[in-house]
């Protein structure tokens, strides 16, 4: 068990122990995600980012933007489910809360998540003190079509209240909506930044992963790096902001053309005291912004509290120091499998095997001498 | 558990990003390889006193090791800055340990090139005046030094796909992708020194390529059992799949055909002094076997790489696998490392 360290290890990762700051990241809560694309628009804009494509309609309900990649930093997903989809959904969450993993139960807003793995393995051992809606200690299914904007659905003082609500399905009952705001992880252990050759990428005091654009040398190997298909090199785009509608075409030049290119968390805005332009910009506050450990607390008391409305499909996606990439910086609370979002559903930081593949690569030097050797002896003249 | 059939995507789109890099690459892959193992040719020459290969591999090595090194650089998005990857020694990263390898591997590999071009030009045409005994001096120290950075050179390219997110790639390389590739670089050199070199001095040389091909087939047969299905389609299947069956083909072709070699090089031993027709017979099969197996390890390297880029495109070679290492430690018991939660 290594809850503890999350923290530490990304710290001494970036040897800024003196720094004086906290971990920052994004809690992305999904369910309150209205699709609205403000924090697409407003990532482009602050941070001058070259248009990707030629405006064509992808075919994907309303995602026209298609992925994360060098020149967009925030990527909002659209998926369109019908009611076997859902219920598939509520489904693997409840196999996943069933797992022996940490059952549900409410969290006091002052301890929730301060440890948060550890500290719910040994509630899981000492026997559940989850919300037991049912039998199984899991809370029953709720009528299709609850309204997570109605009042009180989200009021977390008030679970009971759900009986009340108006459970008339409304005419989009056999339909939900998924939407969600994707962006660069800022893992504990970053693929990109270990396997940069050059040291453009670089931890930050803020514990974030930043490119230095004037040293990238656009090898391209982060890209291979990232298991989440997030960083990658510009080599194309156009741009064409409005303050820059004066200039000749000759002088639009892309930024940082031909280097690597991903989400800053900001960085120009954090060493300034301000918080990134998508959190601030979002109306829901479904991308909230802080410090890493609030972000988290956040995301376990969320959750707690849409389990208790019998939303199991809810769940989180890199709020455990045990995964694959250490944690994440960049915190979500998903509907449905990670990879229906697109999203890897079990990543690992490449450079957890380097040091095997390294053994390997050096027994197979050993090999090649001792067969050049051989290839001499066994020679004749 | 049992594993998921089928699997939701986000309309099919990837989920990993392939890495800007093409056929500069794999040309890469194939001419360290090569350089590698001509370095070693080349001091097992210079001990047991074969000048032909050992002038011959020399300059094999230094060519591929320009030739390499220009596609690296050319094959970066602002290739001015190519000097910015000497800027750190990062053991984390593969490229960085290459960019220091090739490096070195360069130094020793040029100042044997420069030793071989002054006693062809009989050591009166480069102007190098005293400096000359001091070159010459450098002779085995050089041959060392580049022998000792070869291997890690065609070795560490196993480590450098294996360490991404590629989903073939870090497959291949947790399962002896470097196994594969010294065994490539040493068919590569061996065939090379093969086409090169009289029948003769090219014993050892047949060797080393018959080795390399032993080993070439066992170690990709033994890595593709051990990697998922879903990564090992994309080496199966399409334009990848097609070059790695070729390269298997010429490499069991160039095989025979050095293994005849070398088994009428033994027994002709002593004609191949005087019959001229065995002699011109043994060299044809020589030239031609070492130029399939050269070709045979070319093919590997580009079907290689371009299998794990092909790997990125469909998302099932990421989910697939990833389910089924979760699916298989759940089974074992270990539920805390997922990095969805319940809680």
């Amino acid at each position: 068990m290594s809850a503890s360290t999350l923290d530490s290890d990304a710290v001494a990762d970036g040897h800024w122990h003196d720094s004086g700051h906290n971990r920052k990241g994004f809690f992305t809560d999904t369910s309150i995600c209205i699709g609205c694309k403000a924090c697409e628009v407003a990532c482009k804009e602050w941070n001058n980012n070259p248009q990707d494509g030629t405006f064509e309609l992808l075919g994907s309900s309303y995602d026209n933007t298609g992925s994360l990649g060098a020149n967009t930093w925030r990527h909002v997903a659209f998926i369109e489910q019908d009611t076997e989809r859902i219920e598939a959904a509520r489904e693997s969450g409840r196999k996943l809360v069933n797992l022996g993993m940490p059952a549900i139960r409410p969290r006091p807003d002052e301890s929730a998540g301060a440890q948060p793995l550890g500290g719910a393995l040994g509630a899981a051992a000492s026997g559940s003190t989850g919300i037991a809606a049912d039998g199984n200690g899991l809370p029953s299914t709720p009528p299709m079509g609850i309204d997570l904007l109605a009042p009180g659905t989200l009021d977390p003082s008030s679970p009971e209240d759900i009986a009340k609500l108006d459970t008339t399905p409304p005419d989009t009952a056999d339909f939900r909506w998924l939407m969600s705001s994707d962006v660069c992880k800022h893992c504990t252990h970053a693929g990109c930044l270990d396997v940069c050759p050059t040291g453009a990428l670089f931890r930050t005091e803020f514990d974030t992963v930043v490119v230095q654009n004037d040293v990238c040398n656009g090898c391209g190997t982060c890209v291979a790096g990232c298991p989440f298909g997030v960083i990658e090199r510009r080599d194309d785009g156009t741009i064409n902001t409005p303050t820059d509608r004066d200039r000749k075409a000759a002088d639009m030049d892309v930024p940082n053309k031909n280097t690597a290119n991903k989400c800053t968390l900001c960085y120009d805005r954090l060493v300034e005291g301000q918080e990134p332009a998508c959190a601030q910009t979002c109306p829901t506050e479904s991308i909230k912004f802080g410090d890493r450990d609030d972000m988290v607390d956040k995301a376990h008391a969320r959750i707690a509290q849409l389990h208790s409305q019998g939303l199991t499909e809810a769940r989180l996606y890199g709020a455990n120091p045990n995964d694959g990439v250490g944690g994440t910086g960049s915190v979500f609370l998903i509907l449905d499998e990670p990879e229906v979002y697109g999203l890897p559903p079990d990543p690992r930081v490449a450079t957890k095997d380097l040091p095997q593949m390294y053994a390997k690569a050096g027994m197979a030097a050993l090999g090649m001498v001792a067969a050049a050797g051989l290839a001499f002896l066994g020679s004749r003249r | 558990m049992v594993e998921d059939v089928e699997f939701t995507s986000y309309y099919g789109r990837p989920i990993v990003k392939a890495p800007p890099w093409g056929d500069e690459i794999s040309l890469y892959l194939f001419l360290g390889g090569l350089a590698g193992g001509s370095s070693l040719l080349g001091l097992g020459a210079q001990f047991s006193d074969r000048p032909g290969l050992r002038i011959a591999t020399r300059f094999t090595a230094i060519t591929a090791t320009g030739i390499g090194g220009a596609a690296l650089v050319a094959d970066l998005g602002r290739p001015e800055r190519f000097l910015n990857m000497m800027r750190v020694f990062k053991v984390s990263s593969p490229m960085s340990m290459g960019t220091w390898i090739l490096s070195g591997f360069g130094v020793g590999s040029g100042i044997l090139a420069a030793i071989e071009v002054d006693r062809l030009t009989g050591e009166k045409l480069l102007p190098l005046g005293p400096l000359r005994a001091v070159l010459h001096a450098f002779e085995t120290p050089a041959a060392l030094e580049s022998a000792l950075f070869a291997t890690p050179l065609a070795a560490y390219t196993g480590a450098l796909l294996g360490d991404t997110a590629v989903p073939t790639w870090n497959a291949a390389g947790r399962n002896g992708l470097s196994y594969v590739f010294v065994s490539s670089a040493a068919v590569a050199a061996g065939g090379a020194a093969m086409a090169l070199v009289s029948v003769r001095e090219a014993g050892p040389a047949r060797l080393f390529a018959l080795g390399g091909a032993a080993g070439e087939m066992i170690a990709m047969d033994q890595m593709k059992k051990r990697m998922h299905p879903a990564e090992v389609d994309p080496m199966e299947e399409g334009e990848p799949g097609h070059k790695l069956h070729r390269a298997e083909k010429l490499l069991i072709a160039g095989a025979i055909g050095t293994a005849v070699a070398e088994v009428g090089a033994r027994v002709f031993a002593k004609k191949l002094g005087g019959g001229w027709k065995t002699r011109t017979a043994l060299r044809a099969l020589s030239v031609v076997s070492g130029a399939a197996l050269a070709a045979a390890s070319a093919y590997t390297r580009f079907g290689v790489l371009e299998a794990g880029i092909e790997s990125t495109k469909d998302p099932r070679h990421v989910v697939e696998p990833q389910h089924a290492r979760l699916a298989e430690r759940r089974a074992r018991g270990i539920v805390d490392d997922s990095i969805t939660t319940g809680v």
